[in-house]
């Protein structure tokens, strides 16, 4: 097996007294979807924000391909291919879905410092970012403020908006957090339907889809992964039945 | 509008539709001629305004599109007007050589043209270097950040009076005839062209700015820089540049004043003019290129009106204004016209 596209190495992160990452070891093979569970306060987000680098480690080493990236910052991450969503919509109110997505792609292009051209002069980049907001259903949408669109179609622009950067690794906070069910199975098609080069991690809570999306699960409690495998493992395995379902604290 | 009734509109042609000219701002350039046949008594006042329209622009550029708030602009626009008034006076230097003393005679640069470009280029120098601070800070810190430099700027001008004059006014500003032959005369008749057709220029040049690629980066650092991050934008580059630019066309109204009225005195960097600009902003309308010249317009005619009728207290109604039009049009004097037209247009459809 070739390097893992994403890697940690011993990640430590305390705040304070409070340990929120422990001896952190992941390693993601290229194009697979990678769930990451656990009850509240395990320490997800937390993860999320060490490895796009929202968060300084204490200890420990990131890794994208053969590249360590543990000390640069979010930005310079995100142009070399590491990519989040937010579990809270953090978007461009604003701005159209067209004009935000486009926003993004001019930015990975380079073309982001010209002031002297209008945007359609760069009509490639236009019609990019109206073919990833088709592929996400949003193309009907498109000339809306972001601050108008529809909950559900907001949490599709976080994804158009990762997607814009072609990222390598995609990293997804509760991508469906506050979406009703019937419109999350939509959104999840979506998820689904992304290019396999893309390595996906998604925090989820909704264990229905966790199984249907998840191709091997992570397990985290109070900052440790507690344990990795396939969906049939981790449902067999007795400690996270009792994380589960002894614990009071089953979010 | 009927662009977005017709469905076949690819993404590309909504774009371009946006970037065509609205008869109304034709007519709204059209209309900056009048004074000239209308009022030409008012050409001086006409020529202020233009002047102050063009800061108020500047300062739309980053308060209005990057969300930068500032409390110190005149800072600039001073060192603009100090700039473009000392170059045009002539210096002697004496250089301390071994054996005897070198006198080096200066002499004054007038041209009004280059002046205004090395004027432009001074603040636009000092803007860079005060951006690599100003980048870094949001919000509070920011404000008084920049309400620093201005405070910062006033006094060291105030104290320089062997360059600046201090309090008494830069002296002797000769500033040469516009293309060696129209004179700056009493009555604004070059001058309000002059400052007219730079203003029009750098408006050309902020309209395109706003619909770049890079215009577009700068909006979304106003509504979500840590979303920028996620993007992976170098939004601090981003804001670098864009101060730059804001801080040499604020440079440049500065260096019009100078030239157009021969003086400069402290009332150009002093707090007062940072304040004025900000109100005159927000009364027009922020973040839409236009407001700050609609701003403009009726703050320095309101003051030409009500310091007539009573000299001390005018600006009562000016904070009156501001008041209202915080309180019932929170984007502004033009926002306010724009949903109305809005709501008329969608009542007779």
């Amino acid at each position: 097996m070739s390097t893992p596209v994403l890697a940690t190495r011993g990640l430590d992160k305390r705040f304070g007294s409070l340990v929120v990452a422990k001896d952190i070891e992941l390693a993601l093979p290229k194009g697979v979807r990678y769930a990451l569970i656990g009850p509240n306060g395990a320490g997800k987000t937390t993860l999320i924000n060490l490895i796009t680098g929202m968060l300084q480690p204490d200890v420990g080493q990131i890794f994208l391909g053969d590249e360590e990236i543990t000390r640069l910052g979010p930005e310079q991450r995100v142009r070399r291919g590491l990519v989040r969503t937010f579990q809270i919509n953090s978007l461009f109110p604003n701005l159209t879905a067209l004009e935000a997505v486009t926003l993004a792609v001019c930015e990975r292009r380079g073309n982001a410092r010209v002031w002297w051209r209008p945007v359609v002069a760069y009509g490639d980049a236009v019609d990019e970012a109206h073919a990833i907001l088709t592929t996400l259903l949003l193309a009907p949408v498109c000339h809306r403020r972001t601050r108008e669109l529809a909950y559900g179609q907001q949490r599709l622009l976080e994804i158009a908006l990762a997607l814009a950067t072609r990222p390598k690794v995609l990293l997804l906070d509760e991508p469906a957090a506050g979406v009703p069910r019937d419109e999350s199975s939509e959104l999840f098609s979506a998820i689904n339907s992304l290019s396999q080069d893309i390595t996906i991690l998604f925090i989820e809570h909704d264990m229905n889809l966790v199984f249907k999306l998840a191709s091997r699960i992570i397990v985290m409690v109070g900052g440790r992964i507690l344990v990795e495998g396939t969906p049939d493992e981790i449902s067999a395995d007795p400690r996270v039945r009792e994380v589960y379902l002894g614990g009071a604290h089953h979010g | 509008m009927a662009v977005m009734s017709n469905a076949v509109v690819t993404p590309r042609q909504y774009l371009h539709a946006q970037l065509r000219w609205h008869w109304i701002e034709v007519a709204f350039w059209l209309a900056t001629l009048l004074p000239i046949i209308v009022t030409p008594k008012y050409l001086v006042l006409a020529s202020q305004v233009a002047i102050t329209a063009l800061f108020a622009l500047s300062l739309d550029l980053i308060l209005g599109y990057a969300g930068i708030v500032s409390l110190g602009h005149a800072a600039f626009f001073g060192f603009g007007a100090y700039t473009a008034g000392i170059i045009t006076k002539p210096w002697t230097m004496s250089l301390p050589l071994p054996g005897r003393d070198l006198e080096i005679d200066l002499p004054g640069w007038g041209e009004p043209l280059t002046g205004l470009l090395i004027s432009a280029l001074a603040a636009g120098l000092l803007g860079y270097l005060m951006s690599f601070i100003i980048s870094r800070f949001r919000h509070l810190p920011l404000i008084m950040l920049t309400l620093g430099l201005g405070l910062l700027l006033y006094e060291v001008a105030n104290k320089a009076s062997w360059l600046t004059g201090g309090a008494d006014g830069l002296q002797g500003i000769h500033v040469w005839p516009l293309f060696g032959t129209l004179h700056f005369d009493l009555y604004g008749y070059t001058s309000y062209p002059y400052a007219l057709s730079v203003l029009f220029l750098l408006f050309l040049v902020c309209r395109r700015l706003t619909n770049s690629p890079f215009g577009l980066s700068l909006r979304g650092i106003r509504e979500n820089i840590t979303r920028m991050r996620a993007v992976g934008a170098e939004s601090r580059s981003h804001l670098r540049i864009v101060y730059t630019i804001s801080a040499a066309i604020a440079g440049t109204a500065g260096a019009i004043l100078t030239q157009t009225t021969e003086t400069a005195s402290l009332g150009v960097i002093e707090f007062q003019r940072s304040a004025d600009v900000l109100v005159m902003l927000v009364l027009g309308g922020v973040g839409r290129l236009y407001g700050g010249l609609i701003g403009a317009i009726i703050f320095m005619v309101a003051r030409d009106q009500f310091s007539g009728i009573n000299p001390q207290f005018w600006y009562f109604p000016i904070g009156a204004m501001l008041i209202f039009v915080v309180l019932f049009l929170p984007n502004g004097i033009l926002g306010g016209a724009e949903r109305l037209m809005a709501a008329i247009r969608s009542r007779s459809s």
